[in-house]
């Protein structure tokens, strides 16, 4: 195992490209403290955003104006304004509005921390652009269907559930999608509030080392990895919700 | 042949005006000017910076004052920043410079730095009282703001086992710090001395740490200016033998640094 990061160590020395993350423990562990954090972060707000993106459409199609004009209004706010905008306001300002604790010596506690503040941030602009995708996949649904769901005595929550969100659901498939994997790469905006992510880590890391191009390389290719993953799953889950004869 | 003659005659303007764009003057050409021009600070409070009336003061234009009354001339202050000073001497448009330089070996290759150092500054952490903190060894897991890029991040995060949180600038760390959301502001000694002279900070955060990570300070003329040069070496030797370094640090509201009193006491026994 010594052996890799001796090679590194050799690599740099013969030719100059400098990946201290591989030959450094130090770095290496905020690396990989980076990555787990930037996983914690993705997992987190793809989960809460598909929640909030789906009671926000299913209450979009609803009966009550009011709340029809609340989710409509919530789309609007985080659609409209750029997300790194929306995590500063939530960090810096609702941070210091919002009523705070003290610790034991008497400062000032604020009650959420960056990282919590990241989540909420993310997850609620990631919902945003959800209600309006799974809103295109609940228009693609017949009528016909939901008016039999309603002859069958299902109440409008009960058919979201069992017959409108599951057809929905495959239809939006793509664009959601496009849209998990837009929030993973988003994440990162989170380094400004200096939220331990990948790239806060690297960023810290080239600017002590001055290797900004083999952190940038290695930044990109963590990055392309992980989406791939995440693409990887999401077409699994794809395959495994395909109804026979439904699509080409 | 008028544009033959109007090509030369621009051709020659040119070339003597660029005569007058040569490297800084020497001592002789200054006393015969009249004025010493010096590049300092002006938004580096308490080293150089503006008063109310808009004037440059603070403790580099008083030693500058004190260079121009060795020389018996007339001081002007030009100020500069930390992306045009070196230019600006290269140019001619200073004499001298004292702002706020860190002794970096790329500098010294394209400018002549006085010996001995003048200044040094230090790496300190602006921290809130209330966090109880007296020693370096105290910061231990605690979360500190700094910027993101200093130089010092990795090393004091390695000595002391702090957890920096870092963001870009220096007003964001600072906002951070206010909210609650770290016990301190991990910074350059000089800039923190600079806040805790402000209403905003001094009620509430101390500088209680001692100084680490010593970078010192240099005053620069251009190269080849060896006659300026010779003086201000005496001039600074002069200087921490009176201890006016010192004083002037007194009188500004900064802690006398450990390099100014050391180097006070160095040379008050020597002639």
């Amino acid at each position: 195992m010594q052996a890799i990061p001796d090679w590194f160590q050799r690599l740099y020395e013969s030719t100059g490209l400098n990946f201290t993350v591989f030959y450094d423990s130090y770095d290496w562990n905020r690396y990989v403290d980076g990555l787990k954090m930037t996983l914690i972060l993705s997992v987190t707000t793809i989960l809460i955003s598909l929640v909030i993106g789906a009671a926000g459409a299913l209450i979009q199609s609803g009966p009550s104006k009011l709340l029809r004009g609340l989710v409509n209004g919530f789309v609007v706010i985080f659609r409209n304004t750029p997300p790194l905008v929306q995590l500063f306001f939530f960090y810096f300002g609702l941070g210091t509005m919002l009523p705070a604790t003290e610790t034991a010596s008497g400062m000032r506690e604020p009650l959420l921390n960056n990282v919590e503040w990241a989540i909420i941030s993310l997850s609620l602009f990631a919902a945003a652009f959800n209600v309006e995708i799974f809103r295109s996949g609940i228009e693609a649904v017949p009528r016909t269907t939901i008016e039999a769901a309603e002859a069958l005595g299902y109440t409008r929550f009960k058919a979201y559930c069992h017959i409108v969100l599951p057809l929905a659901i495959r239809v939006c498939l793509p664009a959601l999608n496009n849209n998990l994997v837009n929030l993973l790469k988003t994440t990162t905006l989170a380094y400004a509030i200096a939220v331990p992510e990948t790239l806060y880590a690297l960023k810290q890391i080239w600017s002590e080392s001055q290797n900004v191009m083999e952190m940038m390389l290695l930044l990109l290719a963590t990055y392309g990895i992980l989406v791939g993953v995440l693409v990887w799953l999401m077409h699994r889950w794809e395959r495994a919700m395909h109804i026979p004869g439904y699509h080409r | 042949m008028r544009d033959l003659v109007r090509l030369s005659i621009i051709g020659v303007s040119f070339v003597l005006s660029l005569a007058s764009a040569r490297a800084a003057d020497d001592v002789d050409a200054i006393k015969q000017r009249g004025t010493l021009i010096v590049g300092v600070k002006a938004d580096y409070k308490p080293f150089g910076f503006r008063d109310p009336q808009g004037n440059v003061v603070g403790i580099e234009p008083d030693l500058a004052g004190d260079v121009a009354k060795r020389l018996g001339v007339k001081l002007e202050l030009v100020p500069v920043n930390a992306s045009n000073r070196i230019e600006f001497l290269q140019q001619g448009k200073v004499d001298m410079l004292i702002a706020t330089m860190s002794d970096k070996p790329e500098r010294r290759r394209v400018v002549q730095a006085i010996e001995p150092l003048y200044y040094a500054d230090y790496v300190n952490v602006l921290l809130n009282k209330k966090a109880g903190v007296n020693d370096w060894n105290d910061l231990k897991g605690k979360a500190v703001c700094a910027t993101s890029g200093a130089w010092y991040n990795k090393d004091v995060a390695r000595l002391y086992g702090p957890e920096i949180v870092s963001f870009d600038g220096s007003e964001k760390p600072l906002y951070a710090m206010k909210q609650g959301n770290c016990i301190g502001y991990l910074y350059d000694q000089t800039f923190l001395q600079g806040k805790m002279l402000d209403d905003e900070w001094k009620t509430d955060y101390a500088l209680p740490l001692k100084g680490i990570l010593e970078a010192p300070w240099m005053m620069a003329v251009a190269l080849g200016n060896s006659s300026l040069q010779k003086m201000l070496e005496d001039t600074t030797k002069d200087w921490m033998k009176t201890g006016f370094i010192v004083d002037e640090e007194k009188k500004w509201g900064v802690t006398p640094t450990e390099y100014s009193q050391s180097m006070h006491e160095k040379y008050k026994g020597m002639n």
